[in-house]
């Protein structure tokens, strides 16, 4: 009996793009992602007023669209009288930058050693899974002082510190699928055959992981955004004035109850990002996989 | 001989998205009770898909039962409610499957677990369902019934496993068993007394058996009759000596060619 | 001449600090001559798996050698162990997960080109690399444009033409197969097991190959050993030792095959 196959249209590349493009979700949540890139690179042209910019007569003023809004401050202004909409387009610069930079450092530390550890095994495996159970029980604080204090302050200590802190959830997951992958068969074959392990986990094991890498970088991107607002609350992240959407969101804190646009404009931008985020993530991944093809 | 199961022109299918698969079509099949009834086919053949429809088990939605009867004695079971099909499964008709070990709760002790099934399906009190799983046990031929019921499932061999299967099975005393590649997991030597067990069981209980292969070999050890299965339809039924014998379909022919037999003196 | 000899070979798993070590394989010795089909046939738990890494050496023996071409593996540089891989390949029983998911036939049977040949990678040998692996295809009776095709898309005797196709890229002197057939339909198993018959005259190919289908076994071997417990209980001709078994094991797992033809139906004889 042989199965007949059924003949394939275009290519695999356009084929899913297309295959992204179908889910009509998921084509929303690229769009969003796209105007935020685009809003972060545009910034100093599209931004109403300077994002710094005080005016202490139009302090904690609302959004337009209410009574006492003022036109030219579309989503309002803070205590000192900066305008939202201008720091929300700015803050997306840093944000975007620090969220993707940290997941890409955190997910390719955190790949390289699961994979390592995972597939090559022995006395190698027993020390990197003892130094992520150190990492995970050393606290985060101290490791970002440690961090500061050798290479300063600034927007690049926040990835190193935030991507030095998040591999080990990437680390273990990759691991243990690693650890199911390396008895599979084709694993075996390519040993035999004498392809090199790094060539191995690369060619063979890497693909294969990338579906669960991608579901956690997706999370870790929002998270790392929010996480860098608390480090510049205590002082070791950005300096206060670049803005960014975390540093907003912890202003805002204090006037929720007679200011509440502060905080809600940037925290809703930052789980529009991170649901988008998601939802392209969930869509590539599924077109990623060959199988879904079928459909 | 009165059959006490019997699938008259069964279809079933299965539709995904605008696709329909046409698993079952038309079969037709009986077993009368002592009677071990070979059900035969490759992958794709539809042999599973007909015996999980004696007890309802495809998953609805995509199966749809799309015509035929499926009687028990005189009742249709396409036609009983979910809660009297419950009362089917387990007390009138049990079933075993290939895999003994997905079958079997890993955390609880496989004696437990026999009796849990007496307790569930007779409403036999706990310490007379717990009474009566050593000579269910023994009856599949484990020695040490006792010892082996305070066991977990990781703790027993393969062979030991299904035999655990066919106890759990046969303790509420059904009048069908239908067994699904019982031996297909395990060594040959093993196989062999599974299968010697099945035929005693059958003839001792004077129990209809449907047994699902693919192994010919099976077939002509085991069975009384042969159904052969190719492509959701039977191509072929009759006694094993008459089907093996002289093969009226091509399908079979080809089948019975293409079966290596080791050659002996 | 032989291509393969195992001496005298030994593995255990040591399980942590236990003292006593479970034994897989016990003093194993036998060779292959080239150019013949040894079967190795045993039940699950025999030790069969673990003989096969060894003799490729994708496990280290506890004691014992492996020569193959008369060389002692435990001996060679990591190049000439490289030299070697690329003579001895393996075949593998389950073709859905022999491959993997992500790449395409091509890669998949292009890996052993790729990996010893210089010359064939990079995307300058592409369309040399696609040539061979058409040709290697159709040496295993596949059409050549199925190469740009995932493994999921191919039936089980499909698959195991790409995973045989695969391992003769190299021309490699001994191939391993280890239970090549026992996942397929029969009617499909006796296409592949045509085909390798038919590989290995082409090829002047030596196979170890190993079965708990005794059939089967009786259908492509030439010589069988028998294992059971880690140990080598029966080694001979497959004619003789099928159909005469010696030792008492040989005898109950003959004993024990069904016979697809009623007349030999003991157990329903016996029952009735």
């Amino acid at each position: 009996m042989t199965m007949t196959l059924a003949p394939r249209a275009g290519g695999a590349r356009t084929g899913m793009l297309r295959a992204v493009l179908r889910n009509r979700l998921a084509a929303g949540a690229l769009l969003v992602l796209l105007l935020m890139v685009l809003a972060a690179v545009l910034a100093p042209l599209i931004a109403p007023h300077d994002p710094n910019a005080q005016d202490l007569l139009a302090r904690l003023r609302p959004p337009a669209w209410h009574a006492e809004g003022d036109a030219s401050y579309l989503l309002g202004t803070d205590q000192l009288g900066r305008d939202l909409l201008s720091r929300m387009i700015y803050g997306a610069r840093v944000s975007l930058l620090v969220g993707a930079a940290a997941a890409l450092l955190a997910g390719t530390l955190g790949a390289i050693i699961g994979l390592v550890s995972g597939f090559l095994g022995g006395w190698l495996d027993r020390v990197l899974m003892r130094l992520a159970d150190v990492q995970l029980a050393f606290p985060s604080i101290l490791l970002a002082l440690a961090i500061v204090g050798f290479v300063g302050s600034g927007l690049w200590t926040v990835v190193l510190v935030l991507g030095f802190t998040g591999w080990v959830a990437y680390a273990r997951v990759v691991r243990s699928e690693v650890l199911s992958l390396r008895s599979r068969e084709f694993v075996t074959e390519a040993r035999a055959i004498g392809v090199r392990d790094r060539t191995i986990m690369r060619r063979h094991l890497l693909p294969n992981v990338l579906a669960p890498l991608a579901t956690i970088a997706t999370l870790h991107v929002a998270a790392a955004i929010v996480a860098e607002a608390s480090l510049s609350f205590l002082g070791l992240g950005v300096p206060t004035d670049i803005v960014t959407w975390g540093g907003m969101l912890s202003d805002g804190q204090l006037y929720l109850g007679t200011a509440w646009w502060i905080a809600v404009f940037p925290g809703l931008a930052l789980m529009l990002t991170s649901l988008s985020i998601n939802v392209t993530g969930d869509a590539l991944r599924d077109v990623a996989d060959p199988k879904a093809y079928r459909r | 001989m009165s059959p006490v199961l019997r699938v008259d022109e069964l279809s079933v299918q299965f539709r995904l998205g605008t696709e329909t698969v046409h698993a079952v079509r038309d079969v037709s099949l009986r077993v009368d009770p002592g009677e071990i009834l070979a059900v035969v086919g490759e992958s794709g053949s539809g042999k599973t898909a007909t015996a999980l429809s004696v007890l309802q088990l495809n998953p609805v939605p995509p199966c749809v039962y799309a015509g035929g009867e499926i009687r028990l004695d005189d009742r249709d079971l396409l036609r009983l409610s979910e809660k009297d099909m419950r009362a089917v499964r387990g007390n009138d008709i049990a079933m075993i499957f290939q895999d003994p070990m997905t079958s079997l709760n890993p955390l609880k002790r496989v004696g437990a677990q026999v009796a849990e099934v007496l307790h569930r399906h007779q409403g036999v009190s706990r310490a007379s369902a717990r009474a009566a799983v050593p000579p269910a046990l023994a009856e599949a031929g484990i020695a040490n019934p006792e010892l082996r019921a305070e066991l977990y499932p990781h703790q027993l061999s393969g062979g030991l496993r299904q035999r655990v299967m066919i106890a759990m099975a046969l303790i509420g005393r059904p009048r069908v068993l239908i067994a699904d590649e019982p031996t297909t997991a395990l060594d040959v030597t093993v196989q062999a007394r599974i299968l010697d067990l099945l035929v005693e069981l059958a003839q001792r209980r004077d129990m209809a058996v449907m047994l699902i292969t693919h192994d010919l070999g099976v077939v002509a050890e085991v069975a009384d009759r042969v159904a052969v299965m190719y492509q959701g339809r039977v191509v072929e039924d009759g006694s094993v000596s008459e089907v093996f014998g002289a093969p009226a379909d091509d399908y079979t022919a080809r089948l019975l060619r293409a079966t290596p037999r080791l050659e002996r003196v | 001449m032989s291509l393969v000899e195992l001496d005298n070979l030994r593995k255990e798993f040591g399980t942590g600090r236990q003292a006593v070590p479970m034994v897989a394989v016990d003093d194993v010795s036998l060779s292959v001559t080239e150019g013949e089909t040894f079967a190795l046939v045993g039940e699950s738990g025999s030790g069969k798996t673990t003989l096969t890494r060894l003799l490729l050496w994708l496990l280290e023996p506890s004691s014992g050698t492996v020569r193959f071409d008369g060389q002692d593996l435990a001996t060679l540089s990591a190049a000439r162990m490289r030299a070697v891989r690329r003579q001895m390949q393996v075949v593998l029983q389950d073709p859905y997960s022999s491959m993997n998911p992500r790449m395409r036939v091509t890669d998949i049977v292009a890996e052993p080109l790729v990996t010893h040949e210089p010359g064939h990678r990079g995307r300058r040998a592409r369309g040399k690399l696609r040539a061979t692996v058409g040709e290697l295809l159709d040496a295993v009776g596949l059409a050549p444009d199925v190469q740009d095709r995932y493994p999921h898309e191919f039936s089980g005797g499909q698959r195991q033409r790409i995973s045989i196709a695969r391992a003769l890229a190299l021309r490699p002197r001994l191939v391993v197969l280890d239970e090549p057939t026992s996942a397929l339909d029969v009617s499909v198993q006796a296409q592949v097991l045509d085909l390798l018959a038919d590989l290995q005259r082409r090829f002047g190919l030596t196979y170890v190959f190993v079965s708990h289908n005794l059939a089967v076994v009786q259908r492509i071997a030439d010589r069988v050993g028998v294992l059971a417990g880690g140990q080598l209980v029966e080694v001979g001709q497959a004619a003789q030792v099928l159909r005469t078994p010696e030792h008492p094991y040989t005898r109950a797992l003959v004993d024990a095959v069904p016979h697809p033809d009623p007349v030999y139906a003991r157990r329903r004889k016996a029952a009735s």
